[in-house]
């Protein structure tokens, strides 16, 4: 399995990585890589094996359904690259 | 006073207890050691300040007899543990500055312990890699050298600083976190003990998480009884992290010491990969005759899915990565490069924040999880996963106690050295490690010998889920056989 060009610009778009032209190349030559390394596992016959969903067989246990945290504005913004009052500050969403 | 870094933390405490020292002596010799092995950049930050006031309240609760567990313990903290107030960057440019205004459970418990941080240590960026060398600090320096050079060498990935500092004295023990190996193995290149815990031992909570069904917290020792001291530390239930087991922890240091004899020992035949070193080879003999001389029977075993693991590894992980570091978006916390509108904020943040290597494993996740490939991929690779863990529930159930492998391919490395080198080349570092990681069990790291050029060489012992205890006591009876001689000579 190998890559094109533009399967790299999407898959950069998608993970929301801006990419300039220059790297396209060399990133698809080593997702290429990568590609080709995981393909050893088409060999498997996997027809009727249960993927995993937990590596140790645990029950998810339910908490309290009570408030227990919370009202702690000024720490959750303490490390905001930007903010007004009590609000982060993005870019302009909807026009 | 620098005799008082040749303490192991077992000694120490012994010292501690009668008074010999103080905790801020004991301290302030590692913060003199630390300033003085700058070169060896294991530290990201140094934290003097908050280490003489811990250790000066170790020696308050020392002499009101209430020392804890860890009492007056120089740690390094491994830099993707959350510390409140005091930076956190999992070693990358996208977390900026960040300032966590929370402990991460395991260390709060080892502070609670009376353990006195020294600093932050260097990993790789996010804990991803196998040499420290994609860290935005640069690669810390192994302490060791090969004998008659003087080329720097690599102290493995990604707990790189943590075992750096371990090995070179620095730090009496070290947190680190293993994702595929990143304890083990450089535990392995630096002469120091490294135990991944069982997963769900310890808290994965304010610990910057990587490909969470994979992520363990664990120690980096100077030796077995205090990697089993320090684990004893760090474990136990946490209700805010749903995948931490609920079950007691044991006394890990009483089993130190225990006895092998009648343990069933496995050695996994497909271990034996192509083009093994023949010094591999050979401590890996060393060691099973080692066990044998204490009385365990070494049988081999299968584990026929092991060459999948590692595919099916840069599966998964990747996968998990690419959906954890959605987080990084410049908006709450980091670093934040601006755009024209939200979407080219988010990429210019991403793109400027992250290094290559956490680039391409989040491309990677990100295309092994779009649509109309989940199946062909993400989805194969987890059946694969319990195709592995099967492997090894077949070799317990007929009997076998523990595993034993090699813990690398090879001795260190030198920095730079795999910089022309495909990104699966260095993959390959983590072959024998990262089957554990996979099913989920316990493995540990002991020093067994030395390479050619004198270089500190691993094995690796693999238990049964939280049997951690077999682990310590078939490690302690490879450490002692192997007698010692694993502290670098100092350079620097």
């Amino acid at each position: 399995m190998s890559v094109d060009e533009s399967t790299v610009r999407r898959v950069a778009k998608l993970a929301r990585i801006a990419v300039e032209d220059h790297e396209v190349p060399k990133l698809k030559t080593e997702l290429d890589a990568i590609l080709a390394f995981v393909e050893e596992l088409s060999e498997l016959d996997v027809d009727g094996v249960e993927p995993m969903t937990s590596v140790t067989p645990m029950r998810l246990r339910l908490r309290e359904d009570v408030v227990d945290d919370g009202e702690n504005a000024e720490r959750v913004l303490a490390n905001a690259p930007a903010r007004e009052g009590d609000f982060f500050v993005v870019p302009k969403v909807v026009e | 006073m620098s005799d008082l870094l040749d303490f192991t933390f077992a000694q120490a405490r012994t010292k501690l207890a009668a008074k010999d020292f103080s905790a801020v002596e004991l301290t302030r010799a590692y913060l003199d050691a630390i300033e003085a092995a700058r070169p060896l950049n294991a530290y990201v930050l140094e934290t003097p300040e908050i280490a003489l006031a811990r250790a000066a309240e170790s020696d308050a609760r020392i002499a009101t007899g209430e020392a804890g567990a860890l009492e007056g313990l120089p740690l390094g903290v491994k830099d993707l543990f959350c510390t409140e107030g005091v930076r956190t960057t999992a070693c990358s440019r996208i977390l900026g500055d960040f300032t966590p205004p929370y402990e991460s459970f395991v260390t709060q418990k080892m502070r609670d312990a009376g353990a006195v941080m020294l600093g932050k240590l260097n990993n790789d960026e996010f804990a991803m890699g196998s040499s420290n060398e994609t860290s935005a600090f640069g690669a810390p320096v192994n302490p060791w050298r090969r004998s008659g050079s003087d080329a720097p060498l690599v102290a493995g990935g990604s707990s790189g600083g943590s075992s750096a500092a371990v090995a070179a004295r620095i730090a009496l023990g070290a947190t680190a976190t293993d994702t595929g190996g990143s304890i083990r193995q450089p535990a392995a290149f630096t002469g120091t003990v490294g135990i991944k815990p069982t997963y769900g031992r310890c808290s994965r909570w304010g610990i910057v998480a990587f490909a969470s069904s994979l992520d363990q917290a664990g120690p980096i020792a100077r030796d077995v009884r205090d990697a089993a001291i320090l684990l004893g530390a760090m474990a136990g239930h946490d209700p805010r992290d749903s995948t931490s087991a609920d079950r007691e922890v044991p006394d890990f240091e009483a089993a130190v010491g225990r006895s092998v004899k009648g343990l069933r020992i496995g050695l996994p035949k497909e271990y034996r990969v192509d083009g093994m070193p023949a010094e591999i080879e050979a401590l890996w003999e060393q060691g099973a005759a080692w066990l044998r001389a204490a009385g365990a029977e070494v049988v081999e075993v299968s584990l026929q899915h092991t060459k999948y693991a590692l595919p099916a590894y840069y599966i998964v992980a990747p996968a998990e990565a690419s959906s954890n570091l959605a987080r990084y978006d410049g908006v709450r916390y980091g670093a934040r490069v601006p755009g024209r509108d939200i979407t080219e904020m988010y990429e210019n943040t991403r793109a400027a924040g992250f290094g290559p290597e956490v680039r391409r494993r989040i491309m990677i996740g990100s295309y092994v999880l779009s649509a109309g490939y989940y199946d062909a991929y993400y989805v194969r690779a987890q059946k694969v996963r319990t195709l592995i863990k099967r492997d090894f529930e077949t070799v317990f159930a007929g009997g076998v106690d523990a595993i034993l492998t090699p813990a690398t391919p090879s001795a260190a490395f030198g920095v730079g050295e795999m910089a022309n080198a495909s990104p699966v080349e260095m993959y390959l570092n983590d072959v024998f490690t990262v089957t554990v990681n996979m099913a989920g069990l316990p493995g540990v790291a002991v020093p067994a010998g030395k390479s050619a050029d004198g270089l500190p060489l691993a094995l690796q012992l693999i238990g049964r889920p939280f049997d951690e205890e077999t682990l310590f006591s078939t490690a302690a009876v490879i450490e002692d056989a192997a007698g010692g001689g694993f502290t670098p000579e100092r350079w620097w």
